[in-house]
């Protein structure tokens, strides 16, 4: 990699995931509501649709599962699709296709068919578009085999994510959170591919483990450094691949620091951080100090006022407190 | 561009012959699999098409090796008249390794690179998305393939079935969409269930070009499809056949059959395409019965060697179970 580095939000650094897939594989399409002359509703594809034409910036009808099913079986005749769906919310139209088709079909047919389809989605709250435009429901998904599912946090993954995810045999479900799209910094310049399995250490400590992804990855980073400035070393994990999840770096960080929290925007009941700690559970309980604590979403419809969405959410002193808890025990 | 008089044309002895002899196939293998259940060899679902083979039968002779079909659950005798092989279906039915898709689908799920036969899909309407893709890659790289796509008209009534003619007809999609109308969606009649019980006139109002035939003939069925098909094949976008039909049998092996009448199952049997189709074989003096018993003779022979090679198969390991829910891949 060179030292070279271009400024560059997440919104621009899918863009041009997408664009460099476009050149360089013509199998590949974009398709999805709104994603060619209108630019996409979060504008990641902005420009596509003159650079490549309305074949391969293909606007879609309002048929989440006709057009998701569409890109499976596009998928299955060869071609690399990637769909574009506008939200989670809107993505349970098409779970129909997703679950019994694209993850399915695989194994259903004993192995003679691949879908190497890219199904891309906006998740999460934060801009006050209340309940069927804000939920997190990742977990979901994560709990299907038959797909993946990647969650890029950093510039350098969303650049990169798309790349091996389209290159995958298997079909690649990827959640993109709306409040990273305007998040801008420096990536380098010739940024290329990255692995879809596997977490990474975003920070190192040994007094506590904190385990993030998506849009909660930058909070819980904010929430470490606070932790740093009352003398408590926290190590950030960021999952980045929320299927399958990478055990064994989330075990060695809870074996290093015996104590861990995990912080999820979905719903408490049944979430991702349910299943990371019976995880923990199960294979480090006899490094535990602590009994291992989640910061998640509050049991409710996201609500519209920005008072209300924000308690809603896990936020940075929450997750400071729960750390603190945590470390109390 | 084939015609329904050019098809006639091509209905000589031999290929009179090859139709009821692919009839024939279905309704014998699919009676054996009938007797197969009772003894518990094929297990889960099973749906007959007993009563609707004229439907797969035509419209397969006017399809090529490189075209794709896409199919529902009742979906054994499309995969045996697509030309799949009657061994590897039958050790699926048994749930075997040898089993055209492993063992891991079964009855439903019948699978077939070979044929591109991409399934026996269980959920209703579902299929219709996948079919439209599959023809929205061969649009896409510019191949003349065909994608025939089944299902029942229990499907009209699911969103997808809606979203699928209209992606196939705004993107001129080279789809042959095959509605098979047996009158029931499993035990509900289409009355019971649709506004309009012209499944055909929903495909018009998507601006799809759509008949209505007689699917119990399978020469008109052949006939139609081979306009259709070369029709979708020239670039001229999806086609829609509602074939009428009917299933002779229960929906599966657990339907007692309260919802309709029995006069009405034997009125439809004796408009059977076999019974039809054979009956004008004999006037027309292509087969005799001595013929007949010859036919009949080797599908039987095709039969039982299909179901030695079902019980010779092997159970795939547990040590497996979880195999091909991902590709896998060098480290």
């Amino acid at each position: 990699m060179s030292a070279e580095t271009i400024e560059t939000t997440y919104r621009e650094a899918v863009r041009e995931a997408i664009r460099d897939a476009l050149k360089r594989d013509p199998r590949v399409f974009l398709m999805g509501e709104d994603v060619g002359r209108y630019g996409g509703c979060y504008a990641v594809s902005k420009g596509l649709y003159d650079e490549f034409g309305p074949e391969r910036i293909r606007d879609t009808p309002l048929s989440e599962s006709g057009f998701t099913g569409a890109g499976i079986g596009a998928a299955l005749g060869g071609m690399r699709p990637i769909v574009e769906i506008m939200t989670v919310n809107f993505s349970l139209l098409a779970l129909d296709q997703i679950v019994n088709n694209a993850a399915t079909i695989r194994h259903m047919s004993g192995g003679q068919f691949n879908v190497p389809v890219v199904i891309r989605m906006a998740t999460g709250a934060g801009r006050q578009l209340a309940a069927q435009h804000s939920h997190s429901l990742e977990n979901w998904y994560a709990s299907i085999p038959g797909i993946k599912v990647v969650a890029p946090a950093t510039l350098e993954d969303a650049r990169g994510m798309l790349w091996t995810a389209l290159e995958d045999p298997d079909p690649v479900v990827i959640f993109e959170h709306v409040m990273l799209y305007n998040r801008a910094g420096r990536l380098a310049a010739d940024a290329g591919p990255v692995p879809i399995t596997g977490a990474a250490l975003r920070r190192e400590g040994a007094d506590i483990t904190l385990i993030s992804y998506g849009g909660s990855l930058f909070k819980t980073l904010e929430a470490a450094a606070a932790l740093a400035a009352d003398g408590i070393a926290a190590e950030v994990i960021d999952l980045r691949s929320l299927r399958p999840l990478d055990d064994q770096t989330i075990m060695a960080s809870v074996a290093k620091t015996h104590r861990a929290v995990i912080v999820d925007e979905g719903w408490r009941s049944g979430s991702l951080a349910a299943e990371i700690s019976a995880r923990i559970m199960e294979q480090a309980f006899w490094h535990l100090d602590a009994p291992v604590g989640r910061v998640c979403s509050a049991e409710v419809p996201i609500p519209y006022p920005k008072h209300l969405e924000d308690a809603a959410l896990p936020q940075v002193a929450a997750i400071v407190a729960a750390a603190k808890r945590t470390l109390a025990q | 561009m084939s015609t329904a008089a050019d098809t006639k044309l091509h209905l000589n002895r031999q290929h009179a012959l090859h139709l009821l002899r692919q009839m024939l196939r279905i309704r014998r293998f699919e009676e054996r699999c009938a007797e197969l259940y009772t003894e518990e060899k094929v297990r889960g679902f099973l749906h007959l098409y007993i009563g609707e083979e004229a439907v797969a039968v035509g419209v397969m002779q006017a399809l090529t090796p490189e075209d794709a079909v896409v199919a529902t659950y009742r979906e054994h005798g499309h995969a045996l008249a697509r030309g799949m092989p009657m061994t590897t279906l039958m050790a699926e039915m048994f749930g075997k390794r040898e089993g055209c898709s492993r063992g891991r689908g079964g009855s439903m799920h019948v699978f077939d690179a070979a044929t591109r036969f991409y399934g026996g899909s269980a959920i209703v309407g579902g299929l219709l998305p996948l079919a439209v893709g599959l023809a929205l890659a061969d649009k896409m790289e510019g191949r003349e393939r065909v994608t025939a796509c089944f299902f029942g008209e229990g499907a009209a009534a699911e969103g997808e079935f809606h979203e699928s003619l209209n992606l196939a007809a705004l993107w001129q999609l080279p789809v042959l969409f095959v509605c098979e109308n047996n009158l029931y969606a499993m035990g509900t009649a289409l009355e019971r269930s649709e506004s309009e019980t012209h499944i055909f006139r929903k495909a018009q109002s998507y601006q799809v070009p759509a008949e209505s035939i007689d699917g119990m003939d399978v020469v008109k069925v052949e006939a139609a499809a081979h306009q259709a098909a070369a029709e979708v094949r020239a670039g001229g976008g999806p086609r829609f056949l509602e074939c009428q039909t009917y299933r002779f049998r229960a929906h599966s092996m657990f339907d007692a059959q309260l919802y309709r009448d029995k006069a009405e199952v034997e009125a439809w049997k004796q408009k059977g395409p076999l019974l039809r189709f054979g009956h004008w074989l004999e006037q027309t003096g292509m087969v005799d019965a001595a013929g007949r018993a010859e036919i009949e003779a080797e599908i039987a022979d095709e039969i039982a060697a299909a179901v030695a090679f079902a019980e010779q198969g092997s159970w795939e390991s547990v040590e497996d179970l979880t195999r091909d829910v991902y590709t896998e891949q060098p480290e």
